[in-house]
């Protein structure tokens, strides 16, 4: 941020002529995830403090069937790498190129919330309800709003795909993807947080 | 000092609606017509429906105290019953917290914060009017609960967790207050990320942050608070709603869950909270005791830095409002410090007030008597503030009218006087004619006497035992005389308050045979003063360059040899003469409005029935691709951060503000 008295001016590229010299678009994405740092904040201190009052009842951590959740969360980590070949695609005017690999990141976000379903359908089966007890509330709370921000993240790409087929998705509008690639990065990185500090500390 | 005549260099595009594409309405094409206001993106009649609104708001919360004060006049009266006083006071306190304070303020940033900074609009014009409609449609959801919840939220304004559960409250008052508050909520967040972007990148040039008016900072620090409060209560009332319509076991102890998860998540947003409604205020008379003193801020950068300051701090008070709550020694002697602690950043304000009027050539106009208003009253508020510090106190005062008497001497004294002032000091920038100054007065001095007398007794009554929220009390108490010298005293403020209206009313009626105010009808400091008045819709001719901190000041006056002030310019010189035509702005949109009908509609479909969310979903993603889908080449200027897909950030005609180069510009 420029405190200098004159209007700090990118230069590089086109004409996002700002005082921060970040498009306002983008401050506004980053803004926006910092937001959300506090929004997931708030779900994870409740599920941690949540984790152990079962009630008597089945806890998430009794039935967390951690190798499956890692290949899901494998996908979803490598979902960020195509993300971000599909910008660097786009950046170098390929524009087919990046419309296969938003399609990809697309389709890795599919398959992990596909994951998300089977496992919370599992977890039902074995006993464990959004009602069953504190912990099973937090635990589906939580993981169901990540599942909603993928969701949306994976209807953002989706529009980004059909854009490009329409061809109006070209190497001017890469800030466009950019941007949205912020928003699905964010989502991963906060993923790493949940599978670390949810699935693999176990509850003592 | 050269005025600026020629146009500036924007590309204008006319006549661009031969076809019509995907996603875009009929939109209005200039005027005063409803659907001009409907459709509008104009930062300034945005804020101008924001501040209606809210004045309205501020009246159904100002009837809802009068009948609390009627209930409480005298000893057992059945005016209301115990479920209705409970509903009463809850709906009380939110309506002037999210539907009065709050949207006030944001009248003010939204009207001021472009002007101040020498932007022509909000870095994302659409998304302001969404902010505006989505509140407005949460601020009429929470109140249809009178008529389709059964009645209002009747677990006080932080409803504690378990009252707050449907055992306890089984109407659907705290449905309507938990989705109520989500959809006010969002749009909150929305209005903060526009309004910070705005100031971080949309400065006119030299317009560094430290030569901004004290009034931006404090809205830019405010904007800050609303943005990483309100992610906190969305999480508690997520869990409210899902506990209350799922049956999930967030808040019921016999399933071994923890009440005061709700209180820490509650007062983690709801200390900041504090600060959201007290810093607009700070800011405005940060701008008024100045204009009045003819005496620059004494201090600004100490000005600018302890607001900061309160930003910072104000997150890690929030305990203080449950020392009763068996926190554990350690957490109540930390937070009792640090509550102690950020009485240091706002004396230093009082101390900068005082200062900036300390050998000034003051004139009490009816915005400077509102200042100085603000600033005692809120002394007074923070002194008590400070007697909750200490814990040991606290533990006797919790749940007594003292308490009362703090929060309504900060928010009312320190916010709503605060608030007035910034009235009558810019309603000649915003309506082009003077609010009567005689008859201002009068509204003064019925507001502080009217609040003196009905918060006042209060710490007596607190101190005397009288416990909160309870909606009768027992002859013999000694609680007869001063709750009725507070009821006397809230009739004095909602006439204060009626008075007000009607020296709008009039002092409309009367501009007819007055002389126009002028662009500068204070002799002012800061950049909107430099606009003429009503500000043209474009707002600046040519965007100024900055050169200093009062910047619209220092092109009236210099110094001479023996640095004594001098005129160097006349307001008819320096200001600019708003005929510029050829200034290209955002298009109207209707799709804020849309989506802002959309979001209630998911609203009673969680509470009623599910289907009514179906509908309501659909119509508010169809109007985000709508939006999306706007033409780009209409020069429509906002963005979706939540649908990213737009790509037309590079015309955006407000950016012209930031980033044109004025060459022209003169010294």
């Amino acid at each position: 941020m420029t405190t200098t008295s004159t209007v700090a001016v990118d230069t590089h590229h086109d004409a996002h002529q700002t005082n921060t010299g970040i498009s306002n678009n983008k401050l506004a994405m980053w803004l926006f995830l910092g937001t959300e740092c506090l929004l997931f904040g708030g779900l994870i201190s409740t599920y941690l403090l949540y984790k152990t009052r079962g009630n008597g009842d089945v806890l998430p951590t009794d039935i967390f069937d951690i190798p499956f959740t890692s290949v899901s969360s494998f996908v979803l980590l490598m979902s960020s790498l195509t993300m971000v070949l599909a910008l660097s695609a786009l950046n170098r005017g390929e524009v087919e190129r990046s419309r296969a690999w938003l399609l990809t990141t697309a389709m890795l976000g599919g398959v992990f919330v596909g994951g998300q379903v089977y496992e919370f359908t599992t977890f039902v089966r074995e006993g464990m309800g959004f009602t069953t007890n504190p912990a099973s509330s937090a635990f589906y709370t939580l993981t169901g709003f990540h599942g909603v921000h993928v969701s949306l993240g994976i209807l953002m790409l989706m529009s980004l795909v059909v854009a490009s087929v329409q061809g109006k998705l070209k190497a001017e509008n890469a800030e466009t993807v950019e941007i949205i690639g912020l928003y699905w990065h964010f989502v991963d990185i906060v993923w790493i947080f949940i599978f670390t500090v949810i699935y693999l500390i176990p509850a003592e | 000092m050269a005025i600026i005549e020629q146009p500036l260099a924007i590309e204008t595009s006319e006549a661009q609606l031969a076809e019509r594409p995907l996603g875009s309405l009929t939109r209005p094409q200039g005027g005063n017509g409803w659907r001009d206001w409907l459709s509008s993106v104009d930062h300034k009649r945005i804020g101008i429906m924001y501040g209606v609104a809210a004045m309205f708001f501020f009246l159904v919360g100002g009837a809802e105290a009068l009948l609390i004060r009627t209930q409480l006049a005298f000893p057992e009266q059945g005016f209301l019953s115990a479920q209705i006083y409970n509903e009463i006071y809850t709906m009380h306190g939110l309506t002037m917290v999210f539907l009065f304070v709050m949207p006030l303020a944001a009248a003010f940033a939204n009207y001021l914060i472009p002007l101040q900074i020498g932007a022509r609009d909000v870095a994302f014009p659409r998304l302001n009017a969404l902010s505006f409609w989505v509140w407005l449609s949460g601020a009429v959801f929470i109140n249809s609960s009178w008529l389709l919840g059964g009645g209002g939220a009747d677990c006080g304004w932080f409803c504690y967790s378990p009252n707050s559960g449907v055992t306890f409250s089984p109407t659907h008052g705290v449905d309507f207050y938990a989705v109520g508050l989500l959809i006010i909520g969002t749009a909150s967040i929305v209005s903060s990320l526009n309004l910070i972007v705005t100031v971080l990148n949309m400065r006119a040039p030299g317009m560094s942050l430290f030569r901004m008016p004290v009034l931006t900072w404090m809205l830019l620090v405010t904007q800050f608070l609303l943005a990483f409060a309100l992610p906190v209560i969305v999480v508690a009332l997520f869990l409210l709603l899902f506990d209350r319509v799922f049956d999930s076991q967030f808040f019921d102890p016999d399933a071994g869950a923890d009440p005061l998860l709700w209180q820490h998540l509650f007062w983690i947003f709801g200390h900041p909270e504090v600060y959201i409604i007290i810093l607009p205020s700070f800011g405005i008379i940060s701008e008024i005791i100045p204009t009045f003193s003819r005496k620059p801020i004494f201090g600004y950068s100490f000005m600018v830095f302890s607001g900061i300051a309160i930003g910072f701090m104000g997150w890690g008070v929030w305990a203080h409002h449950m020392f009763v709550s068996g926190i554990g020694p350690i957490s109540v002697a930390a937070f009792s410090l640090s509550t102690m602690f950020i009485a240091v950043p706002t004396g230093v304000k009082i101390l900068n007030w005082l200062a900036t009027m300390w050998g000034g050539k003051i004139k009490f106009t009816t915005a400077m008597l509102f200042s100085v208003g603000t600033v005692a009253m809120f002394t007074i508020g923070g002194l008590s503030g400070v007697t909750h510090a200490l814990a040991p106190a606290d533990t006797q005062q919790t749940d007594t009218y003292y308490i009362v008497a703090h929060f309504h001497y900060v928010i009312f004294g320190g916010g709503v006087l605060g608030l007035m002032g910034g009235a009558y000091f810019w309603w000649p920038k915003i309506f082009g004619h003077m609010l009567n100054e005689r008859r201002g007065k009068i509204h003064f001095w019925l507001m502080i006497i009217g609040m003196n007398l009905t918060f006042g007794p209060m710490h007596v009554l607190g101190l005397q035992g009288m416990s909160r929220r309870i909606d009768t009390y027992s002859a013999g108490f000694g609680f007869d005389l001063w709750n009725l010298v507070a009821t006397i005293g809230a009739y004095t403020i909602g006439l204060g308050v009626c008075y007000f209206l009607y020296n709008a009313w009039v002092s409309k009626r009367e501009a007819k045979h007055l002389p126009a105010p002028g662009p500068d009808p204070w002799d002012a400091r800061s950049l909107e003063w430099m606009v003429p008045s009503p500000t043209p819709e474009h707002n600046f001719d040519v965007i100024p360059t900055v050169e200093s901190q009062d910047e619209w000041w220092y092109r009236k006056y210099g110094y001479d040899d023996n640095h004594k002030v001098v005129r160097i310019a006349t307001v008819e010189e320096a200001a600019q003469k708003g005929d510029a035509d050829d200034v290209h702005l955002p298009s109207p949109s209707f799709w804020p409005l849309v989506i802002a009908v959309g979001m209630p509609l998911i609203g009673y479909g969680v509470i009623f029935n599910l289907w009514l969310c179906v509908i309501g979903g659909i119509l508010v993603a169809g109007s985000i691709y709508a939006w999306v889908l706007e033409p780009v080449d209409d020069p429509d200027a906002g963005h979706g951060h939540d649908d990213h897909h737009d790509d037309d950030g590079g015309d955006d005609p407000a950016m012209v503000g930031a980033g044109a180069t004025d060459e022209g510009e003169g010294s």
